[in-house]
């Protein structure tokens, strides 16, 4: 099986010469459950924002899912979060004044699917992070690690072949914390590759696979 | 492995979109709108009440008829006032097209009182007219009280007053001229077609000549003319009112004059449009303003919207249509504004209200146009932000 994120030599530097990436070597296979570990400033968010393709490399080669991110065009690199990424952020990044089913379903916006199907597709995946009954909840009625499911919710509403979570238990609770990562293990569990920052020794200790960073670089 | 493209929007989410931005801050947006309607109403009710005081004239010329003609003596080659030969008359009634005719006499040197007790020399600047019995149904004059004068009366001392000589003698039973007293058996509306009648004093053509010594001269001859054949009756009545010195004779026709009238006032209408264009210009900077503003604001909204799949061109659009939808907005509440205003002035005027179509669609077509160029700069700053610099912002 070949790899679904494959990073080769990539660096990032910016302006000033600060190296967040400095030749960073990754290989991801489908279905890993992957912990991304390290200090403060290690350049974490930096790699993630580049297997996202957020972001691109100052040098070196990233494939995502086979396609090598370097010969995308910005609005064929968007058609690829559209349809293979999916972001989980330590802030929710909800709409305030909308209700959970608006929030997932706008994330599907950008998949080409007519409203009645995203707003279905949003039910069905509320249902599946454990929010059946909060599906008409506008964000400032939920719990900070309910609002973190929806927009779990909202990630894996697409169908990603790969979901990418930046510390989302950083905001939360341990209790709360618990439950998102749980989440996570069983979206894992049904078939996408999962790859999560975190601080939390104790939850990094219990995935499959740690991706440990130290000052730009894979440890 | 499979082709990447992004999906298109449907317009029905990015009217969604757009007015999901609105939505989230309504006062903002309506204050924004604000503008643009100022400007949109202000040209709307310019062009609407210019139209209803056109559709007013139509509507009364529909009812004056424009089809009839004043034939009056102009000036001798050597400057002198010209007369009408005293067959003027007959002979124009003899012109084929020619349906009516009828003719006043201008009786000279006399002046007209309310009472004997008036100095002489406070004339009031009406003209007494020797009338004819179908004046009133030729030049189109109704009567706002009383009688007009019939073949008994016209031989009496009575007059029929014009609606501005009416009011500059008030309600008066009698009236003094030359020494003598007339009775006031009627009062006219005001004539559109022959103003001049307003401020004249009507008496029969015999009396005219038996009490004031009118020498039976016609000054004026009105007639009315099948409307087809206008222009060539027009053309010929001078030869036919005067065939020694056809050059005497003016002919005009009164409609003309009321049309000209309308005209002149364009050139106001086009200064009025030139400030609501103005107000317009502002509305649109204030929709441009919001429209920056809320690009900072959604930075984060708009990172989100990015790792979600959205493309450059679909940023760009979203913002787009959230300008257009706003200025839209203020379109349509100033178009309303807009008929609102005309159609209380048109009330006040007595007019029927018109607003034309093509206003409507040029107000809705200006605005659309504004909202794309207000909102097309903060859009492409909101298309260029880079992902992760957008994310950041939060
Ligand atoms: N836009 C930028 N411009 C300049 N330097 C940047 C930029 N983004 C990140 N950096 C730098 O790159 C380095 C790596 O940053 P990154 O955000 O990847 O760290 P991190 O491992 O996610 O840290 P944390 O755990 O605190 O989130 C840091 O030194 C940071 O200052
Ligand atoms: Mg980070």
């Amino acid at each position: 099986m070949s790899p679904v994120i494959e990073l080769a030599e990539v660096t990032k530097s910016y302006p000033g010469g600060v190296h967040a990436l400095r030749s960073v070597d990754l290989s991801v296979e489908p279905g890993e459950l992957i912990a991304i570990v390290g200090p403060s400033g290690s350049g974490k968010s930096t790699m993630l924002n580049v297997i996202g393709t957020l972001d691109r490399p100052t040098t070196g080669t990233v494939r995502i899912d086979g396609h090598d991110v370097a010969r995308l065009s910005d609005r064929q690199l968007s058609a690829l979060r559209a349809s293979r990424i999916g972001f989980v952020f330590q802030s929710f990044h909800l709409a305030p004044g909308r209700d959970a089913v608006a929030n997932v379903a706008d994330g599907l916006l950008y998949a080409g699917l007519p409203k009645r199907e995203r707003e279905r597709r949003a039910r069905a995946a509320l249902v599946r992070v454990g929010l059946g009954d909060r599906l008409g909840h506008r964000p400032h009625q939920l719990s900070g690690g309910e609002r973190q499911r929806v927009a779990v919710a909202r990630a894996v509403a697409g169908d990603p072949t790969v979901l990418l979570a930046d510390e989302p238990t950083g905001n939360l609770d341990t209790a709360s914390g618990q439950g998102v990562m749980d989440l996570l293990r069983e979206l894992n569990a049904a078939g996408t590759t999962v790859l999560v920052i975190t601080h939390d020794h104790d939850i990094a200790g219990t995935l499959p696979r740690q991706v440990p960073m130290r000052d730009g670089q894979v440890v | 492995m499979a082709l990447l493209r992004p999906a298109r929007l449907r317009p029905s989410d990015l009217l969604r979109l757009g007015g999901y931005g609105l939505r989230s801050r309504p006062l903002r947006a309506v204050l924004s709108a604000l503008g643009i309607a100022i400007g949109i109403a202000a040209m709307v009710a310019v062009v609407g009440i210019s139209s209803s005081s056109q559709a007013d004239l139509d509507r009364k010329l529909a009812a004056l008829g424009t089809n009839m003609l004043r034939v009056s003596p102009g000036h001798t080659m050597m400057g002198d006032d010209a007369t009408l030969p005293d067959d003027a008359l007959s002979m124009i009634k003899r012109v084929g097209p020619v349906i009516a005719a009828t003719a006043t006499g201008s009786v000279t040197d006399t002046s007209v009182y309310r009472s004997d007790r008036i100095p002489e020399q406070e004339t009031g600047g009406l003209s007494v007219l020797a009338a004819q019995l179908d004046l009133l149904d030729t030049v189109g004059a109704t009567m706002a009280d009383g009688t007009w004068l019939n073949a008994a009366t016209a031989e009496y001392p009575a007059v029929v007053l014009g609606s501005g000589a009416a009011r500059r003698l008030g309600d008066v039973p009698t009236v003094y001229i030359d020494g003598r007293w007339y009775s006031v058996i009627g009062v006219l509306d005001s004539v559109p077609l022959a103003p001049e009648l307003d401020t004249a004093v009507l008496i029969g053509w015999d009396a005219a000549r038996s009490y004031l010594g009118f020498d039976g001269h016609f000054t004026t001859v009105y007639t009315r003319a099948v409307e087809s054949q206008i222009e060539a009756v027009k053309a010929v009545l001078g030869r036919t009112a005067n065939p020694q010195s056809p050059e005497e004779v003016d002919v005009s026709r009164p409609s003309d004059v009321l049309i000209a009238k309308r005209t002149a006032n364009a050139s106001f209408t086009a200064l009025l449009l030139g400030l609501g264009g103005v107000a317009l210009l502002v509305g649109g900077i204030g929709v441009a303003n919001t429209m920056v503003i809320s690009v900072l604001e959604r930075r984060s909204e708009i990172g989100l919207r990015r790792s979600l799949g959205a493309t450059r061109g679909q940023i760009r659009t979203q913002f787009v249509s959230e300008a257009l939808l706003l200025s839209l907005l203020g379109g349509a509440g100033g178009v309303l504004g807009g008929f609102a205003v005309t159609a209380v002035y048109a009330g006040t005027q007595d007019w029927p209200a018109v607003v034309p179509p093509w206003a409507i669609a040029g107000g809705l077509g200006a605005t659309l146009a504004i909202g794309a160029v207000a909102g097309l700069y903060p859009a492409i700053r909101a298309a260029r932000l880079a992902p992760t610099e957008a994310l950041a912002a939060a």
